[in-house]
């Protein structure tokens, strides 16, 4: 190693060590000022210390269906259930894949577990239902059915939620008429003359109309009753509904496609006809018949009764009208879309055919007061661990363990302050086993100090004067520390990436703890000692200081053997 | 503490030490017995694996007077299956109920909460479908497997193959230990049992590669002297920093002991406990090995390499030639005063013994040359 590089002559080694103090309480104060930019001061807590309830869903390949499992499908599945946990009016929940078929649905404490279950459980129902008739959302009932939301009055709003025209698409060529054009602003104050044929229906019942008039899409509650009604209604009766941005409420008709028929979606940015970003759908023979059917009738029909909802969960996320019959299996949506519009409406469509089913394979609720008190108990062996080890240190090395314990210290401000701001950064969630690793990591960081102290000690053995010895210690204590806290690092490294769910939690502190022991034993520990075997205090070997060469039982000083300048080894010491 | 300190001079300079490596048939009979034992514990009582892997329910209910008997009977009537009823501190109750479906569990939560008298919500809830489980059992044992690999190939890097191996004998070693204990004992095998283990990986290795770091260190420029074998080096070496792996394991344990405490004798069970236990034996298991069966693998595996055994040879040759010139001395002085010896053939090796900087023969070869330098 680079041992003898520095001697005990080093007067670079000697000068830097204040600034690398300097630098390392600078990040300190600097991580600590990131606390108080963001308004956090504790780490965001997982489910099991904060109390809430927490599912595992595991996909499931549709029989028939192999190889479902995509990244895709998946961020589409998670995208659905995100709507609906937070359509529970929780906003904090959180949904995410974990591993390859997993998805883990996290719901803060203070929400019905039961409730959460449902939405979760349950699958997504995509449908499409004719509209028989639209009004803004709120309570007041209004004669007109609607501004029709044509495209003029759509683009004030975000993109794609006004009512865009969906249109004919026979063949794969794409005869797309370019949106907001071909839509002819129809004479919305038509009365809603019925066609009779099944699919849609006579004039909503009077009931109905009471419901729709008293139907009230402002607010986030209500809406998640009214879906929540909807989405309980038989296929075959009509409903109320709203619009999923709160904008318009809509009376629907009975199902008349299936959103199973559907085969795929997707948002495409058109570039011959320029008429922007739009989501062509295609659907499976059954859908594809009925859907050409559906609309051949629905493009008959005056606004609003010329457009179909698609309803997701009892809410409608798109109700676009439709100009002609669409034979032949495939559609087109276009109407004001940008990018991430158009990819949220396909995504929904998507879902009707997503070949995946989920079971609820792993459900935990924690109350808060369980929480609480594993949070408590995790704090309290922690802090009796840290004593523990405090005393070790203190009776073994005295005064060295004024720079242990000024060592860990500083680790600890690091990972605290990194585990705050990490939470808002990556989402990362204390959970207790996140706190057992950090609870180890004590042991971890403590133990670079001893391989380090008892280097130095060694040297003083030697019969080295303190300052050589912190000196001289150091490279080979720098080579033991970083190849232990590798493998460390690696058994972490190894453990994130290949394991799931709690043991996740557990190997992330591991490895930020690892990372941290390295920064802090190099930038804190090293540094400091240096600093300090210039005081007295240390450097004579105060019977305190845990250096006294005397009890260390040091050799008499090396300068014996300059007596006897014969001696073969000399050459080579000075 | 100072005596502490004195001692830990007098094994840095080799005045006192345990020959870990010649005595290593003890131990290796020892480590086999045990492992032997963990293996037939684990073959006859297999491992009690918590429903976490199993599928089924963990009910902890709230502070409540109904009786654990009660519970149970509950429990058992709604679900069908045989209930464990645990009482933990507070008057809480813990209800494990196993192989039970998630619709299952559900109604017995129901039950349960019923007869407690509560809101279901009130009464936490653990319930795992038997897929996950496995799924959580499989990737641990991916993770095993390839950490296995990758450090096996770091340590050959960093190191030699030969300690690679032994680390990883060592390695096995602890788990198979570990996993004994769990199943002899009947301890219950939880995720949070999977991550102890786990991390037991990383922490045997800490300690292992402390070690062989320093061994690594003392047995440089080896072949260039004669007054050592490898084995003789590595116990040397074993012995030096005996202090600082005694040290940092104290230091690793008191941390698992505080959580040990508190998750067994004040939360009564949970992922503190399971955590804390698994690492506990490991991390036991794993400060012995690696100085009581890593080391001297390392040294019988190096023994065998031919510049190692023609080193043992020459050795041996030196140090009959010295016992034959010194017979009238005292013959078994020679272990420790074999720089008495210095006679001709022995200033070679001490010229590329004596600059302090090389461990091999650090001190020992300082208390040669003072001693020498004495006379």
């Amino acid at each position: 190693m680079a041992a003898p590089k520095k001697g005990r002559r080093s007067p670079g080694g000697q000068g830097r060590p204040g600034r690398v103090l300097a630098f390392i309480l600078l990040v300190m104060v600097a991580l600590t000022g990131g606390m108080f930019a963001y308004g956090h001061f504790t780490p965001r807590l997982g489910i099991d210390l904060a109390g809430g309830t927490s599912f595992t869903l595991e996909a499931k390949n549709e029989p028939g269906k192999p190889n479902a499992i995509t990244k895709t499908n998946m961020n589409t599945a998670v995208g659905i259930l995100e709507r609906r946990v937070n359509g529970l009016g929780v906003s904090e929940a959180e949904v995410q894949t974990q591993g390859k078929n997993h998805i883990i649905v996290n719901i803060p404490k203070g929400t019905n577990a039961e409730q959460a279950r449902q939405q979760v459980g349950t699958t997504a129902q995509l449908m499409f239902r004719p509209v028989l008739a639209a009004a803004p959302a709120g309570t007041m009932p209004q004669p007109q059915p609607t501004p029709s939301a044509s495209g003029g009055s759509g683009k004030d709003k975000k993109g794609g939620k006004s009512s865009p025209s969906a249109t004919p698409s026979a063949k794969p060529s794409g005869s797309a008429t370019p949106g907001g054009q071909g839509r002819a602003v129809t004479d919305a104050l038509k009365a809603p003359q019925a066609p009779k044929p099944t699919p849609t229906p006579s004039a909503p019942s009077q009931d109905l109309q009471k419901r729709f008039a008293a139907l009230d899409c402002s607010t986030k509650q209500s809406r998640s009753n009214a879906a929540k009604a909807a989405d309980a209604a038989k296929p075959t009766d009509q409903v109320v509904a709203c619009d999923k941005d709160g904008k318009e409420k809509l009376l629907l008709g009975p199902v008349a496609v299936d959103g199973k028929d559907v085969t795929g979606a997707k948002a495409v940015l058109d570039t011959q006809q320029a008429a922007g970003w739009m989501v062509t759908l295609k659907f499976n023979g059954k859908g594809s018949k009925t859907f050409g059917n559906v609309t051949g009738k629905l493009a008959s029909q005056p606004d609003p009764q010329n457009r179909f909802a698609i309803v997701l969960d009892g809410e409608s996320v798109s109700a676009p009208s439709v100009r002609q019959a669409i034979d032949g299996g495939s559609a087109q949506i276009t109407g004001n879309f940008d990018q991430s519009s158009a990819n949220d409406l396909a995504n929904v469509l998507a879902y009707g055919s997503l070949p995946l089913s989920f079971d609820i394979v792993d459900e935990s609720t924690v109350s808060a007061a369980l929480g609480g008190e594993q949070l408590h108990a995790g704090l309290l062996a922690g802090a009796i661990g840290l004593a523990l080890v405090v005393v070790y240190l203190v009776a073994y090395y005295r005064g060295l363990a004024l720079v242990a314990l000024a060592s860990l210290a500083c680790s600890a401000i690091l990972t605290y302050t990194l585990m705050v701001l990490l939470g808002p950064a990556i989402g990362f969630a204390l959970n207790l086993p996140a706190v057992c690793g950090a609870i180890v990591a004590i042991g971890i960081t403590a133990d670079s100090f001893i391989v380090y102290f008892e280097r130095i000690r060694d040297e003083i053995r030697e019969g080295r004067t303190l300052r050589p010895a912190v000196e001289r210690g150091w490279p080979r204590a720098r080579r033991t520390i970083l190849v232990s806290d590798f493998v460390s690092f690696l058994a972490a490294a190894v453990l994130f990436v290949v394991t799931v769910g709690k043991v996740q939690g557990f190997a992330f502190t591991l490895g930020l703890t690892t990372l941290l022991d390295v920064v802090v034993v190099f930038l804190f520990t090293k540094p400091l000692m240096t600093i300090l075997a210039r005081r007295k205090f240390f450097a004579s070997g105060h019977p305190w200081s845990g250096l006294d060469p005397k009890r260390l039982g040091a050799r008499p000083p090396l300068r014996s053997s300059r007596r006897r300048p014969s001696a073969s080894t000399d050459p080579k010491e000075a | 503490m100072s005596r502490l300190g004195a001692l830990g001079a007098r094994l840095y300079r080799g005045e006192v030490g345990y020959d870990f490596v010649g005595k290593r048939k003890i131990w290796y009979g020892i480590s086999i017995l045990i492992t032997i034992t963990a293996i037939v514990g684990l073959a006859v009582r297999g491992l009690n694996m918590g429903i976490e892997f199993k599928g089924g329910a963990v009910f902890t209910t709230p502070k409540t007077s109904v009786s654990a008997d009660a519970a149970k009977r509950t429990a058992e009537d709604a679900s069908g299956h045989t209930a464990i009823v645990q009482k933990l501190g507070g008057g809480k109750l813990r209800v494990q109920v196993s192989e039970l479906t998630t619709q299952k569990s559900r109604t017995t939560q129901q039950a349960l909460a019923k007869k407690l008298d509560v809101s279901p919500n009130k009464i936490n809830t653990d319930i795992v479908g038997p897929s996950w489980g496995d799924e959580i059992a499989n990737k641990a044992w991916t993770g095993l497997g390839i950490f296995m690999v990758l450090v096996v190939i770091y340590l050959a890097i960093a190191f030699e193959w030969r300690m690679a191996l032994a680390a990883l004998i060592a390695l096995v070693h602890d788990l198979t230990i570990t996993v004994g204990v769990y199943a002899l004992v009947g301890f219950e095998v939880t995720p949070g049992t999977v991550i102890g283990l786990l991390t037991i990986l990383g922490y045997s290795l800490y300690d292992t590669v402390v070690v062989f770091d320093g061994l690594k260190e003392s047995s440089k420029d080896l072949t260039k002297q004669t007054r050592w074998t490898y084995s003789e080096i590595a116990n040397r070496s074993l012995n030096s920093t005996l202090v600082r792996s005694i040290n940092t394991t104290v230091v690793a344990l008191l941390p698992v002991a505080g959580l040990l405490f508190i998750g067994g004798g004040f939360l009564g069970a949970g992922m503190l406990n399971d955590i804390s236990l698994a690492l506990f034996v490991g991390l036991t298991a794993g400060a012995y090995s690696s100085i009581f069966i890593a080391t001297p693998l390392v040294a019988e595996f190096k023994e065998r390499d031919p510049q190692m055994k023609a080193l043992a040879k020459r050795v041996h040759a030196r140090r009959a030639a010295q016992a034959a010139k010194a017979d009238s001395t005292d013959p078994a002085d020679h272990e420790a005063d074999a720089p008495e010896g210095e006679g001709p053939e022995d200033t070679p090796p001490a010229g590329v013994v004596g600059p302090r900087r090389q461990p091999a023969t650090r001190g020992r070869g300082g208390r040669g040359r003072t001693q020498g330098k004495r006379r």
